[in-house]
């Protein structure tokens, strides 16, 4: 079995960071990541595009991406692309399965990198194929460089859906219309908190005033303050009806539709394993409790990047380099670079993190995200409504008892699209916060595995 | 029925204690039923839920042939069918010299006086699972055996339970047991109450209520391991179980494939956490395979382990205390208790309510336990 | 749903040809099945086990599962997290996926 310094899931900014600093100081490292190649979401395919028309449409951003996956790539870890985690033990044996079949790792430290999913908002029809998340769509333009066919409809609140829009229209795409549902925050809030930012990240700030202003002239329309979505057809998306604040309801025409409301920490694998978690009322998200090193509840456990609570690339990297720095001090090591220092580390992620409140603000989900009206399919796999879930929830029911009465959350995702609206419909029907209700608990494995996988090991035990 | 006060309480909300405060309830008594952490938590929602006669130790068989009566009265007992589908149970030989050990067993039931065990030959064994592997030689099947639905059948148990007027205290862990007037007083973790009688049904926990009433015993338990697949369609109406191995496998009324057998996983009680190892399951998962080749790209969504009790002749302990009057114990059912589910409890409803049963329940007692 | 950008187009050195229900599809080296079934016509992934409703791939990170397919060897997987190779054969799961032989 192998028996490396440093297991670490994900291969994104915060764990090819992480895993260059380790690496360099002479850990033994190995990263696994479930994509064939390194950059986690944001970088993803970056060696491909680097360098392509189609890299420098994505961003500046984008391609700065690619010295970090360089220097990952060369940095003496142990890459395991196209590979799963599904199985971490509370003392530490890890399992995943790649092209090289399954195996048991049995590192000394593990730091969780996985970043970060797209905030499940149901809304009636939101099962239709021809509704899409607008992270599918960035996934389609960075591989394999797909653009939808026809001018196309998004719905959305957050920095990814002006981004992807943005993106979009450089690369030649059309948005026929951006359905705004980024519900409108008191100016005066908005000013104090944008003027703070702007003191230290006016460069950022007038970014994202600039991919508004581009919406707003380029986009065939822009409807501000919608508060619902009903997608329209029966076995494709056909149109869309949509309710404005004012109460205005209105219908368009289109055979797709992009919906974003913002990104949660993915934390399958640290609620897997027991760690603790709360709710941050702020990202309107739960997030794992760490310390400032990203050391959560588990000894040995440490959490990096987005799956620490979402701040973005630039935050991942450094925290990714923290949680590699703290590692190092564990394990008596020293960072090969001298400037690689806890206090520069400190100082660049504060300053990563200067927009966060601002954003975290401007961009809080409206609030009917979590409450979906009794019609609207809850979970997708067991396609359950509202309507089901409410009926059974007499009493006072936890997500465990709700999802052992109704099947919700037992289907393939494992309630990755459905936990979160539970625990809010469970919030509502018993008066409670959202910091009063837990989520489902997190059966493994962490990803489906066929049964010849795990089979397979009984072979691996056997023989050794 | 005042606050504090009632003629039974019933500690463990598990599938036994819900039963129990049922047939109570039928028999006019007042019910508590106390529940540390909600319905159906432990091995009642963890179970692979089969109903099973099968290859039972001769002690529990006809307790368990009369409680499978009761699966096919399931809905005019609790207002649902419970999911239970009688596809029968088959335990398969992979060797001739495991065919023997059938036979075997097949001759000492017809001994018995059993004849709810049949023997198959490998034709019948195939039309019965076209899908087997070329290797199985025949069975041992019960043919009126089956398997249920674990979450619907405690929904239907606890409905029917407040239906009839018990009182359900879910979050509350009762601390100690103490002789009173007429009685005990239940000490909880939310106060006292006063009864005549104590049910214990606290599953992997019964030990540590028989020490609250001065009753030691050999005790363990087990942590057993289940995983369940993605959906597929209708393929294997029989559970099946093998000789040599550790494998029950079946397929529940949804379509996911559900494989246990008893592998065993880590728990801890003091705790009540238990954590899957996944080395030792793939023993299920390669046995599961090796039975049925085409399933091998079947994707496994999840596992878990359960906790239950387990004594050491993995027979279970019901009826009355030896030491405390007034104390009765369902508990200790070694990892196949569900399929008696509907009966246990109305024994020891009947021996709290008209002083007996008319079951033979001697091979239960729990002085066989005491230390 | 979904085309490719111009600068991709016919360069023939850099695909390959899968097979979606027994049709040829042209896919990019290095992308997945599902963002080649984007492409095409009926974009959809497969049919529910429940309600026998259609799916489509939804959010490409392999967290939604609506892209289950049937993936030659493979049995029913993510086609956002499956990349193409040259003739491989992918089918639409209608409904729950029978096990068999040739899964
Ligand atoms: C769909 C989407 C699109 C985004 N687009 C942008 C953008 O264009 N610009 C921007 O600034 N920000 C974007 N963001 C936010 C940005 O991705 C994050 O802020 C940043 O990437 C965080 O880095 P990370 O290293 O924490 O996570 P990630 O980059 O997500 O890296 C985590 C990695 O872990 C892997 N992984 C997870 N679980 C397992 C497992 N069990 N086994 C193996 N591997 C596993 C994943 O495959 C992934 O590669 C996007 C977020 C999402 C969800
Ligand atoms: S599209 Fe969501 S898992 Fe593949």
């Amino acid at each position: 079995m192998l028996r490396p310094d440093l297991l670490i899931v994900g291969a994104g900014p915060a764990g090819m960071s992480a895993a260059i600093v380790a690496a360099r100081a002479g850990l033994k490292v190995v990263v696994v990541d479930e994509q064939p190649t390194p950059g986690g979401q944001i970088w993803r395919g970056i060696e491909a595009n680097a360098g392509t028309s189609r890299g420098r449409a994505l961003g500046e951003q984008y391609c700065s991406g690619l010295a970090t996956v360089r220097t990952f790539r060369e940095c003496g870890a142990v890459y395991w692309p196209s590979t799963r985690v599904w199985q971490v033990e509370s003392t530490l044996g890890t399992y995943v399965t790649g092209p090289g079949g399954t195996r048991v790792v049995a590192p000394r430290l593990v730091l969780i990198a996985t970043g970060a999913q797209e905030r499940p908002a149901p809304f009636r029809g939101w099962t239709l194929p021809g509704v899409m998340t607008v992270g599918a769509a960035q996934i389609l333009l960075k591989n394999p460089g797909s653009v939808p066919s026809e001018p196309v409809w998004i719905a959305g609140c957050g920095p990814l859906a002006l981004l992807y829009a943005h993106q979009l229209i450089r690369m030649g795409g059309v948005v026929a219309g951006f359905l705004d549902t980024r519900p409108s925050t008191p100016l005066r809030e908005t000013l104090q908190l944008a003027g703070r930012a702007a003191l230290r990240s006016s460069r950022e700030l007038a970014k994202g005033a600039s991919w508004y202003a581009e919406l707003y002239c380029r986009a065939g329309r822009y409807v501000p303050d919608v508060v619902d979505l009903q997608a329209l057809g029966t076995d494709q998306l056909e149109g869309v009806r949509y309710r404005t604040a004012a109460g205005r309801v209105e219908e368009i025409r289109t055979s797709l539709l992009l919906v974003h409301e913002g990104v949660l920490p993915e934390l399958h694998t640290v609620r897997s394993l027991g760690c603790e978690i709360q709710w941050d009322a702020g990202q309107a998200a739960y997030r794992p409790v760490l310390n400032e090193w990203g050391e959560c509840s588990h000894p040995d456990i440490l959490i990096a990047g987005d799956a620490a609570g979402i701040g973005g690339a630039v935050a991942a990297v450094h925290r990714g380099r923290l949680s590699a720095l703290r590692i190092l001090q564990r394990l008596g090591k020293v960072a090969a670079e001298p400037e690689m220092t806890e206090e520069n580390c400190r100082a660049a992620l504060a300053h990563a993190l200067v927009l966060r409140p601002f954003l975290d603000r401007v961009f809080r989900p409206r609030e009917q995200v979590f409450a979906p009206d009794d019609d609207t399919i809850v979970c997708r796999c067991e396609e359950l409504r509202a309507r089901d879930l409410c009926a059974a929830l007499s009493g006072s029911v936890g997500s465990n008892q709700l999802k052992a009465f109704t099947r919700a959350g037992m289907g393939p995702c494992q309630g990755r699209q459905c936990g979160l609206t539970v625990a809010a419909l469970i919030a509502a029907a018993e008066g409670r916060h959202m910091s009063e209700v837990q989520p489902f608990r997190v059966r493994p494995p962490l990803k489906p595995l066929r049964l010849c996988d795990l089979a397979g090991l009984a072979d691996e035990s056997r023989s050794s | 029925m005042r606050a504090g006060q009632a003629t039974t309480a019933v500690i463990g909300g598990g599938l036994h204690g819900l039963a129990c405060a049922l047939a109570l309830v039928q028999r006019g008594q007042d019910v508590v039923l106390f529940e540390r952490s909600w319905i159906g938590r432990r091995a009642s929602s963890a179970t692979a839920a089969g109903v099973r006669t099968l290859w039972r130790d001769p002690a529990e068989i006809s307790l368990s042939l009369e409680a499978l009566e009761r699966w096919y009265r399931m809905d005019a007992l609790v207002g649902d069918d419970c999911g239970f589908r009688a596809g029968g149970q088959i335990k398969v030989a992979e060797s001739h010299a495991e065919m023997e050990a059938l036979a075997a067993r097949f001759a000492q039931m017809r001994e018995l006086g059993f004849h709810h065990e049949e023997l198959i030959d490998a034709r019948e064994l195939r039309r019965l699972a076209p899908m087997i592997s070329e290797h199985c030689v025949g069975g041992l099947i019960a043919r009126r055996d089956g398997a249920a639905d674990p979450h619907r059948t405690i929904a239907a148990f606890r409905r029917a339970v407040e239906g009839h007027g018990a009182v359900i205290r879910e979050g509350i862990a009762v601390m100690a047991l103490e002789p009173a007037v007429g009685g005990w007083r239940v000490v909880t973790d939310a106060g006292s109450w006063t009864v005549r009688h104590v049910v214990n049904a606290a599953g992997a926990w019964g030990a540590q209520v028989c020490r609250m009433v001065g009753e030691v015993i050999q005790f363990g338990y087990k942590a057993s391991m289940v995983f369940v697949t993605e959906r597929v369609e209708q393929a294997f109406r029989p559970v099946f179980s093998t000789v040599g191995r550790s494998l029950s496998f079946k397929q529940s009324s949804q379509g996911t494939l559900v494989v246990g057998g008893g592998i065993q996983g880590g728990g801890d009680l003091e705790k009540g956490l238990t954590q899957v190892d996944f080395r030792a399951l793939a023993k299920g998962a390669a046995a599961a395979q090796e039975l049925f080749p085409a399933i091998r790209n079947v994707q496994i969504v999840r596992a878990w382990t359960g906790l239950e009790g387990k004594t050491p002749d993995l027979l279970p302990v019901i009826g009355p205390s030896a030491r405390a009057s007034g104390v009765f114990h369902i508990f200790g059912f070694s990892g196949h208790g569900f399929e008696l589910v509907p009966l246990v409890g109305e024994i020891v409803a009947d021996c709290i309510t008209y002083g007996r049963s008319r079951y033979d329940i001697g091979s239960f007692d729990v002085a066989r336990l005491l230390t | 749903m979904f085309r490719l950008l111009e600068d991709d187009w016919g360069r023939v050195e850099s695909t390959v040809t899968i097979e979606i229900d027994g049709y040829p599809v042209i896919a990019q080296i290095g992308e997945t099945v599902a963002s080649t079934l984007l492409r095409v016509e009926a974009s959809w992934s497969r049919t529910t086990p429940v309600s026998g409703a259609r799916r489509a791939p939804y959010c490409m990170m392999g967290v939604c599962f609506d892209c289950l397919m049937l993936v030659e060897g493979e049995g029913l997987v993510r086609a956002c997290q499956t990349s193409v190779r040259a003739g491989l054969k992918v089918q639409r799961q209608m409904g729950p996926r029978k096990v068999g032989p040739s899964c």
